[in-house]
């Protein structure tokens, strides 16, 4: 099945045609190298890193920014949301903490992206 | 209070905490930050998605772990202050700074040269004339932006996005992922301002629609929002075919419709302005018309890459220590004057001298392919052919200032 993608590596944008013939995954429409590269790569497995923000207990701000460590695939976007989604942090919070562990069941973990210290009291 | 030091900095954003460390690092003593937030680190508190850093770390980072390479930096290093939760109200042309502060009261700073980092914000309602009724819901992208991510509001449910900036496209993603429907997102352009990359991985990611030429018309609602009339516009006049118009539902209008560079500070100190930028004219130490003021980042011009900021800022910095130090060269200066395509060049002025510069421009609508050409005179600096250059993408291009010997022009042309 040929699939149409925009090429995001440069501004051009160009238009991508992606599609599997006798195991070889082609690509047409990209003027250059990493538009192929691109290419395949959303055609075989499209991958994102998923950002949000998780409420932190005692800190001197309310929420703190997370991401994912990897790219994750993007049909599991759904599901590390909905994890983020019930998670919290206690501060103190330092860039890279680990919020949540494994969280698409393939390595990628979901880590603080800001520090937030403890609330002066 | 009363302070001084060698740099001052107003703002404690990606262009104020760069700034301030190539100021230290190129030899003054003690750097002042003023910044009127709680934290420092700018607007990159709220950008809490990725995609910064590629060209300034050679890595994706998101903007809250970018701007905390700068804070620590900043924070480890002696001869830094960074005075929080502090408005600068008056800079004055002898590098005087008022300001305020619920902490310290009034601050007088007595500074050797001062930066200017105010950064930009956002273009509201009120400047687009929307007609309509005044109800809740009507938000900046960035306002939305900060609700959700940092203070852990919704601002709505059901959304319409106007105008296609990054912010805008970015808030696309965001507002879904926290279970909103954005709707469809207008553009009254034929063409995006955002980042390619933007658009293909916020809205196809999420078959978001996305509509050119098309605007708002009208605002509906009492107390809250109910629904905005969308209409096409004529490509040319930019004017609505009310034949178009049609409601769309919604209880949230998100306006993501250009940035002004924040410079009521600028204009009042008397410091000469590019109308096109709405920023200071600087030459290529980014010192403005006043000797000794300097200016960076997106009070200069909106960038769209912050990689560019910490670069025009360190540039600034530094420059602004060898004008507290006595050591920053003074000589004849030449226009840089944009032509065809460009519709701005920053620096505006040159000082005649040795060594490359690099010169940052945009250009107007989109040139594919496009052929750029550098002159001075009659004596062509540099020319080059690019496949494609588009409004919301900043371009550079580096000449030799040795064969600067009068004004320089830069010209983008269809190839």
């Amino acid at each position: 099945m040929k699939k149409e993608f925009i090429c995001i590596s440069c501004p051009m944008g160009c238009p991508l045609t992606v599609w599997e013939e006798n195991g070889e995954v082609l690509v047409s429409g990209n003027t250059c190298p990493r538009g192929k590269a691109y290419g395949i790569q959303e055609f075989t497995c499209p991958q994102r890193v998923v950002t949000s923000s998780v409420p932190v207990r005692g800190g001197e701000q309310s929420m703190c920014s997370v991401k994912t460590d990897k790219p994750v695939a993007k049909t599991e976007i759904a599901k590390v949301l909905a994890a983020i989604y019930g998670a919290s942090v206690k501060a103190p919070v330092k860039v890279g903490d680990i919020v949540i562990p494994n969280v698409d069941g393939n390595g990628a973990n979901v880590v603080a992206t800001r520090r937030v210290l403890d609330r002066k009291k | 209070m009363i302070k001084t030091c060698d740099v001052a900095i107003i703002g404690g954003g990606p262009a104020g905490l760069a700034a301030a460390l190539s100021a230290r690092k190129a030899g003054a003593e003690n750097v002042l930050i003023l910044e009127r937030d709680s934290f420092p680190g700018g607007i990159l508190q709220q950008c809490i998605h990725n995609g910064f850093g590629l060209h300034y770390f050679g890595q994706e980072l998101t903007g809250p772990e970018y701007a905390q390479r700068f804070i620590d930096e900043a924070e480890n290093t002696d001869g830094i202050e960074i005075l929080l939760d502090t408005m600068v109200i008056e800079v004055h042309g002898d590098k005087s700074i008022i300001a305020v502060s619920n902490k310290y009261g009034l601050v007088n700073v007595q500074a050797k040269a001062v930066v200017l980092a105010m950064g930009c914000r956002e273009r509201t309602r009120g400047a687009l004339s929307t007609p309509g009724t005044r109800p809740a819901g009507v938000y900046t992208a960035g306002c939305a932006q900060r609700l959700v991510n940092m203070e852990g509001l919704m601002p709505g449910k059901k959304i319409v996005i106007l105008g296609s900036g990054d912010i805008g496209l970015i808030m696309a993603r965001r507002m879904t992922w926290e279970g909103a429907k954005v709707q469809m997102v207008c553009e009254i352009m034929p063409f995006s301002s955002g980042l390619n990359r933007n658009i293909v991985q916020c809205l196809k990611d999420n078959d978001i629609p996305l509509y050119f030429n098309t605007t708002i018309v009208e605002i509906h609602g009492k107390e809250r929002v109910t629904g905005v009339t969308v209409a096409e516009v004529d490509p040319k006049t930019r004017l609505p075919k009310m034949e178009t118009a049609r409601f769309v539902e919604c209880d949230t209008l998100l306006l993501s419709v250009g940035l002004i560079p924040e410079n009521e500070l600028t204009t009042a100190a008397g410091i000469e302005m590019d109308r096109v930028t709405s920023g200071a004219k600087v030459d290529a130490a980014r010192q403005t018309s006043v000797p000794g003021i300097f200016a960076c980042g997106n009070v200069l011009h909106v960038h769209d890459l912050v990689d560019n900021v910490s670069q025009e800022a360190q540039i600034a910095g530094e420059n602004a220590a060898k004008y507290a130090l006595g050591t920053l060269p003074v000589a004849d200066t030449v226009k840089v004057i944009p032509e065809g395509g460009v519709r701005y060049v920053v620096p505006q002025q040159l000082v005649k001298g040795e060594g490359n510069v690099a010169l940052y421009f945009r250009v107007g609508s989109a040139y594919k392919p496009a052929r750029l050409t550098v002159k001075c005179g009659d004596a062509e600096l540099k020319t080059t052919k690019k496949q494609i250059m588009t409004p919301g993408e900043m371009e550079k291009v580096v000449i030799d200032l040795g064969k600067v010997t009068g004004d320089v022009t830069v010209k983008v042309e269809e190839a």
